[in-house]
C-alpha cells in the first residue's frame, strides 16, 4: 500500500522533467534556425571566394579574412559607401520628419476641439486602407513630375507622411492625463506651449519606440529607394546590395561582407534600444 | 467654472457666460487655425502624396500615357480591358491570391506557437525572445542574398543540397524548376523567418494580458490544464490580438516584391511574379503609365475590398 501511494509522485515528475526537456529542446532547435542565416552571412563574409563555391560545404571556415572588409569598401564597381550614407541620411531625416509630423497631427487630433475633426480624422483613416507600397506607380508618377527622381527630397518626403503614425500617437494622446494640460493652461500657456513644455517631455516613450521602429523600416525599405532612386549615386545601400546579387558577375565573399555591414547598425541599435523596439511594435500590433 | 470635460472652454477659460455670439466665433476661428497649425503639414503630404497620385492615376487608367506621365489621349476601358486579358497579369493576380491565402494562417499559426512556447518558457525567455526577434532588424534584400546565395543556392555549395548531399541526394535547383515549384520553399521560409518575431511579439503581449485569475478559476472548476485551458481561455482571450495580427498579415502579404523580386530575379521572374512585380515592370519598365495606373487601380480595389470583407466577418476586431 505504502508503495502505490509513493510510486505516483516519481511518474508524474517523470512525465513533467520529459516534457520540460522537449519544451527546451524544440526552442534549441528553433533558436538555433533562426540564428543560422546572421552566421551564413558572416561566415561567407569572412570566408575565400573558394570557400564559399567549394563543393565540400564546411559549417567552419579555415581562417577569417577580415581583408574582405577593406576589399568591399575599395571596390570601384560596388558604391557601397555612398549606398552607407545615403541610408544613414535618408533613414534619419524620414524618421525625424515622420515623428514630428506625426506627432503634431496626432495632438491636434486627439485635443483641439474643432468642429470638423472628425471629418479629418476619417479622411486620414482611409489612407489607411491602402498601402503605400500598392500605389507607388501613381506615387512614382507624381514624383517624376515634381522632377525628384534621384533626389534626396524624392527618396524622403513622400514616406514622411504617415496616416498610421499619426494614428498611434493619437491613441496615445487620447489617454494622456489631461490634469498635466490643466496645469499648462493655470499658468497661461496655449495649445503649442502645453505640447512643447508638458506634453512632449512626458511622451518620450512611445516617441522613441515609433522612432526605433520608423527608422529601421526606412533603413530596410527596398522598393520605393529601387524605383525612385536610379542614379548610382541615388542607391541606397539596401539597393546597392540588390544590384550585386543580381549582377552577371558574382563576388560571394564581398556580398555577404557587404550584407553584414549593412546590418551591423540595425544590430547595434537592437541590443541598446530593444525595450523599445519591443514596445513599438506592441503598440503598432494592438493598436492596429 | 468650466468643466475640464469641455476643452474649448479650457481654451479660454476667462470668457464669461454672458459674452457675445462674435467672441465666441472668434474664438472658433481661433481653435480651427491651432487646430490646422497641428494637422496641416501631415494633410498637406497626404494630399500631395497620397489623394493627388490616386486621382492622377485614375485619370492616367482612362488615358494614353506612353512614355508620358501626362495623358495624350483617351482610352476608354481598353487599359483595363488589355489588362485583364493578359495572362502575366491575371495569373499574377490569382497566384498572389493563392500565396495570401497560405502565407495567413501559416503565419498565425507559427507565431501563435512561437508565442506559446516562449511565453511558458521558465528559463530564459528574454533570450529566446530576443532570438526569434531579431530577424526583423532584417531587409527583405539581405534575406534574399542568404536564402539564394547560401541556403538554396542550386549548385553543390549551397547548404541545402549540402546536406541532400549526406544522404546521397542529388542537388536540386530550388529556384528555378519550374516543377516542382520548389521555389515557394525558399519565398515561404524567407518570409516566415523575417515576419514571424513581430507577429510573436503582439501574441505574447496578447497573452500576458489574460488576467491569471481566469485560469486559477477554470482549474477550481475542475478544467484540465493544457488543451481545455488553453481551447476556452487562451483562444477566445487572444481574439482581439488574432484579429489584429490577421489584418497586418494580410495587407502584409498584398504588398509583396522585394524578396519575390530579389530571389527570382535573373530569368525566373517568368515563373513567378507579385503584381507589384508585373505592375514594374509595365510603367518602370516599358513605360507605359496608362497601363500601369490601370493596374494599380484594379489591386487597390481587389485590397479594400479584402479589408472591408475582413473588417465584416471579424466585426472590426471590436471586443464590444
Amino acid at each position: 500500500m505504502s508503495t502505490s501511494v509513493v510510486r505516483p509522485a516519481p511518474r508524474v515528475t517523470l512525465k513533467k522533467a520529459l516534457l520540460t526537456t522537449l519544451h527546451y529542446g524544440v526552442l534549441i532547435v528553433l533558436a538555433l534556425l533562426f540564428l543560422l542565416p546572421f552566421y551564413l552571412i558572416v561566415r561567407n563574409g569572412l570566408a575565400t571566394e573558394q570557400e564559399i563555391t567549394s563543393p565540400n560545404w564546411t559549417f567552419f571556415p579555415s581562417a577569417l579574412h577580415f581583408e574582405n572588409i577593406g576589399e568591399l569598401f575599395s571596390d570601384s564597381e560596388v558604391p557601397f559607401s555612398d549606398g552607407m550614407v545615403n541610408s544613414a541620411l535618408i533613414a534619419f531625416l524620414q524618421t525625424v520628419g515622420q515623428i514630428l509630423i506625426s506627432l503634431l497631427a496626432g495632438y491636434g487630433l486627439a485635443r483641439v476641439p474643432y468642429r470638423y475633426a472628425n471629418q479629418v480624422f476619417y479622411t486620414i483613416l482611409l489612407t489607411l486602407m491602402i498601402p503605400s507600397a500598392v500605389i507607388y506607380v501613381p506615387t512614382y508618377v507624381v514624383v517624376s513630375y515634381l522632377g525628384w527622381l534621384s533626389t534626396l527630397q524624392g527618396l524622403v518626403v513622400p514616406g514622411i507622411f504617415s496616416g498610421f503614425t499619426t494614428f498611434l500617437f493619437r491613441q496615445f494622446f487620447l489617454s494622456f492625463p489631461r490634469e498635466l494640460e490643466e496645469a499648462g493652461r493655470v499658468d497661461g500657456l496655449g495649445y503649442w506651449g502645453t505640447f512643447w513644455r508638458i506634453v512632449v517631455p512626458n511622451s518620450y516613450g512611445i516617441i522613441a519606440a515609433l522612432s526605433v521602429i520608423t527608422f529601421i523600416q526606412s533603413w530596410n525599405a527596398f522598393l520605393w529607394p529601387f524605383v525612385v532612386g536610379q542614379d548610382r549615386t541615388a542607391w541606397t545601400v539596401q539597393v546597392v546590395l540588390s544590384n550585386f546579387l543580381n549582377a552577371q558577375v558574382l563576388n560571394l565573399h564581398e556580398l555577404f561582407i557587404g550584407a553584414a555591414v549593412a546590418i551591423l547598425p540595425l544590430m547595434v541599435l537592437f541590443f541598446l534600444l530593444q525595450r523599445y523596439i519591443v514596445e513599438g511594435y506592441k503598440q503598432s500590433g494592438l493598436k492596429g | 467654472m468650466s468643466s475640464p470635460e469641455t476643452p474649448a472652454a479650457a481654451l479660454m477659460p476667462s470668457i464669461g457666460e454672458r459674452e457675445s455670439a462674435r467672441r465666441v466665433r472668434r474664438s472658433s476661428i481661433k481653435t480651427t487655425l491651432i487646430f490646422w497649425s497641428f494637422v496641416a503639414p501631415l494633410m498637406l503630404g497626404l494630399i500631395l502624396f497620397f489623394f493627388v497620385p490616386i486621382i492622377w492615376s485614375i485619370v492616367l487608367s482612362f488615358s494614353e500615357a506612353r512614355a508620358v506621365i501626362l495623358p495624350t489621349g483617351f482610352a476608354g476601358l481598353r487599359n483595363y480591358r488589355d489588362l485583364l486579358q493578359d495572362q502575366q497579369f491575371t495569373s499574377s493576380l490569382l497566384t498572389f491570391t493563392i500565396f495570401a491565402f497560405f502565407i495567413v494562417p501559416t503565419t498565425f499559426l507559427c507565431a501563435l506557437g512561437l508565442a506559446l512556447l516562449v511565453n511558458s518558457a521558465k528559463f530564459a525567455q528574454g533570450f529566446f525572445r530576443s532570438v526569434f526577434f531579431l530577424p526583423t532588424a532584417c531587409s527583405y534584400v539581405l534575406a534574399s542574398i542568404v536564402w539564394k546565395m547560401s541556403i538554396f543556392n542550386g549548385t553543390r555549395y549551397g547548404l541545402a543540397n549540402a546536406i541532400l548531399h549526406l544522404f546521397n541526394l542529388d542537388p536540386v535547383q530550388w529556384i528555378s524548376s519550374p516543377n516542382p515549384p520548389w521555389y515557394w520553399l525558399v519565398l515561404v521560409t524567407v518570409r516566415l523567418w523575417l515576419q514571424l518575431g513581430m507577429y510573436m511579439i503582439i501574441f505574447i503581449a496578447g497573452l500576458q494580458e489574460i488576467p491569471r485569475e481566469l485560469y486559477e478559476a477554470a482549474l477550481v472548476d475542475g478544467a484540465k490544464r493544457g488543451w481545455q485551458t488553453f481551447w476556452y481561455i487562451t483562444v477566445p482571450q487572444l481574439r482581439n490580438t488574432s484579429i489584429a495580427i490577421l489584418l497586418l498579415n494580410i495587407i502584409a502579404a498584398y504588398q509583396a516584391f522585394d524578396e519575390f523580386w530579389n530571389i527570382m530575379s535573373g530569368g525566373n521572374q517568368s515563373l513567378l511574379r507579385t503584381p507589384l512585380m508585373y505592375l514594374y515592370n509595365v510603367a518602370l519598365g516599358s513605360q507605359d503609365y496608362g497601363l500601369g495606373s490601370a493596374g494599380a487601380m484594379i489591386l487597390t480595389i481587389i485590397i479594400i475590398f479584402f479589408t472591408l470583407l475582413q473588417g465584416r466577418l471579424l466585426g472590426f476586431g471590436r471586443s464590444n
